[in-house]
């Protein structure tokens, strides 16, 4: 089943052509790169499916719902049906880790405080931070760590989608590869399905089901890893070839 | 009951039937349902998960503490679930240690309180003198190597903190000496004095308000955004960057801003002084009779030139103030964002507070010297 559908996003940035009529479709429990050469627009295309950014053209469909006319309270019923992670982080400066954690279970459900403590301290724990960390505030820890916790943040409310703009990026190998398996844990565990933005070919080997390469304001590949070494285009030679 | 989950007691077991979706947000009604049930130590409780479609990480560690509480209460619990998926997220969940977020406070006495106060105010003090003592070290090696001056930094400043302030600087000086001028006018009338108007509104206006006015109005406009340019400056890192090019933070970045706006600031003055007279000259017109060329006449006679100069040497003073403050108040910006709001705010405040305390101290100063 589908639960993503990009039909013919065009964009432009006032005279410039960032997308000439994209087209993908991305199944339930699926983990879906994104890949391409740098500024060819993926992230943007990950801020219009998050309904960040107006495309000028075309419909996407997500969760059953088109964003091209979206009442405002079926917005935020989406909103909280995924979690994003940004490439920075992009946690609140002001508030602890277990804070920013808290944020979306303080502001969407009615738990006691026990009980959110409690899966508070369990998101901390899967996305491999220490307890300890919880008191810090996000400009007392490193760009790994402020990875990790954005990471559980996103998770706080337990999505069924999970967006994920460069996740790797910025983390040393070993919790990268931490990363990967959590990710692979999850989406067996809980059927989560998963978009990202990578740059790491390791991790697109180990974790992705399925990719579309953008290039030149298209689309130039989609489908699995396992045909993509005989396509000729020149990014997807020099990417996956240059590497192997 | 709740839907989604029901309840039935044979004689040994208690059955908690679990059905549907078993989210997050159902958590807070199950546990208001389960409050209710009267648990006995002899009857084992049987918690039944076959009819569950979905259960997250939540749901999960709801289930776990709640069982760990029955047990804790020597009652057994036991799943009863053939989903491999439902019971490898149960025991994904149950390995966790809980933090203890708990902060033990000691509390302060008011003695240490103050004492804490204070001490802060001295360090931030203290780094107020270091950065003075940074910026008259970069002043003198400026002129030593004159060349390295950044006219096109000041250039920029002077277009963007001064002359696009003109527009504002203008109205408020008019607004103000037209309302000098009409609370003046209507005593005067009284004694039938309507000609010491003039004197009046030049001495006040030139000496003491159009400074006052055109500082106000610099620190809200042109001082915030330099301290909420700089402070975001610090945030990003790009003060940082700049260090490690090799690109003194302070030649690039202070030093234009404060000479931008200390050359710039008599200019402003002048423009307030001609507005401000000018919005009392249409008062005394409309109100007193007083034509234009009577005013200008009676002006050249009663109002000295050093009043116009006492105001205008004020300018520099009041600029170099409000720029340092501004800009010590941005690069005193911590890590978050919170802090450049409270450092913006504290930028105004105290630069406003500052040139006041300059001017009275001019005040006495000029009175004794019977300027």
């Amino acid at each position: 089943m589908s639960i993503i559908s990009v039909k013919n996003i065009v964009t432009k940035f006032g005279n410039s052509l960032v997308h000439d009529g994209l087209n993908l479709e991305i199944n339930e429990g699926e983990i879906y790169g994104l890949l391409g050469p740098s500024g060819c627009g993926k992230t943007t295309l990950l801020r219009e499916m998050v309904m960040l950014q107006e495309y000028s053209s075309g419909s996407i469909n997500i969760l059953g719902y088109n964003l091209n006319n979206l009442h405002h309270s079926d917005a935020q019923s989406l909103r909280r049906q995924w979690g994003v992670l940004f490439q920075s982080g992009a946690l609140f400066s002001s508030l602890t880790l277990a804070e920013n954690i808290a944020l979306g279970l303080d502001e969407y459900t009615d738990l006691n405080k026990k009980m959110k403590e409690e899966i508070v301290s369990f998101k901390i724990n899967l996305v491999g931070l220490k307890q300890s960390d919880a008191k810090l505030y996000p400009s007392q820890i490193s760009g790994g760590m402020k990875k990790k916790a954005a990471l559980a943040r996103a998770l706080a409310l337990d999505p069924k989608l999970l967006f994920l703009d460069e996740p790797t990026s910025g983390l040393d190998p070993i919790s990268a590869r931490d990363f990967d398996s959590l990710i692979l844990k999850l989406r067996e565990l809980l059927g989560l399905s998963i978009v990202m933005v990578s740059h790491d070919l390791k991790s697109i080997y180990d974790t992705l089901d399925k990719i579309a390469v953008i290039d030149n304001k298209k689309i130039i590949y989609e489908g699995s890893l396992k045909n993509i070494k005989d396509e000729t285009s020149e990014f997807i030679q020099t990417f996956f070839k240059a590497n192997l | 009951m709740c839907d989604g989950l029901t309840i039935t007691q044979t004689q040994t077991t208690l059955i908690l039937n679990f059905q549907g979706e078993f989210s997050i947000y159902k958590i807070a009604q199950y546990e208001k349902a389960l409050e209710s049930v009267h648990f006995k130590p002899s009857i084992c409780v049987e918690l039944d998960l076959n009819l569950l479609t979905y259960m997250d990480t939540s749901a999960a560690i709801f289930l776990n503490t709640f069982s760990a509480k029955l047990n804790s209460k020597n009652i057994t619990t036991r799943y009863n679930c053939n989903n491999n998926a439902l019971l490898d997220t149960l025991k994904l969940t149950k390995n966790h240690t809980l933090i203890d977020q708990k902060k033990i406070k000691p509390k302060k006495t008011l003695l240490e309180q103050i004492g804490k106060i204070n001490y802060n105010n001295f360090l931030g003090l203290l780094d107020f003198f270091a950065f003075l003592g940074k910026l008259f070290s970069t002043k003198l090696h400026l002129i030593r190597n004159f060349s390295s001056i950044r006219h096109k930094e000041i250039a920029f400043e002077i277009n963007e903190s001064a002359i696009k302030s003109l527009g504002i600087v203008a109205l408020t000086s008019f607004l103000i000496g037209l309302v000098v001028a009409y609370q003046g006018a209507y005593q005067l009338k009284i004694y039938g004095a309507n000609i010491f108007i003039v004197d009046m509104l030049g001495i006040s206006i030139l000496r003491e308000l159009a400074p006052i006015i055109t500082a106000i109005v610099i620190a809200g406009r042109s001082g915030s955004a330099y301290t909420a340019q700089i402070g975001a400056m610090k945030i990003t890192q790009e003060l940082d960057a700049m260090r490690t090019m090799g690109f003194d933070p302070y030649l690039f970045l202070v030093l234009p801003r404060i000479l931008a706006l200390m050359i710039m600031m008599p200019i402003l003055i002048f423009v307030s002084d001609i507005m401000g007279v000018v919005g009392g000259m249409i008062v005394a017109n409309v109100d007193l009779d007083i034509t234009v060329n009577m005013f200008l006449d009676r002006f050249l006679i009663a109002i000295d030139i050093k009043h116009f100069y006492v105001g205008i040497f004020k300018g520099p003073f009041f600029a170099f103030l409000i720029a340092t403050i501004a800009i010590y108040r941005g690069m005193a910006v911590k890590d978050d964002t919170q802090s450049i709001g409270k450092n913006t705010t504290k930028s105004v405040v105290e630069s406003i507070f500052a040139v006041i305390m300059c001017d009275a101290i001019f005040s006495i100063i000029f009175t004794n010297l019977g300027i």
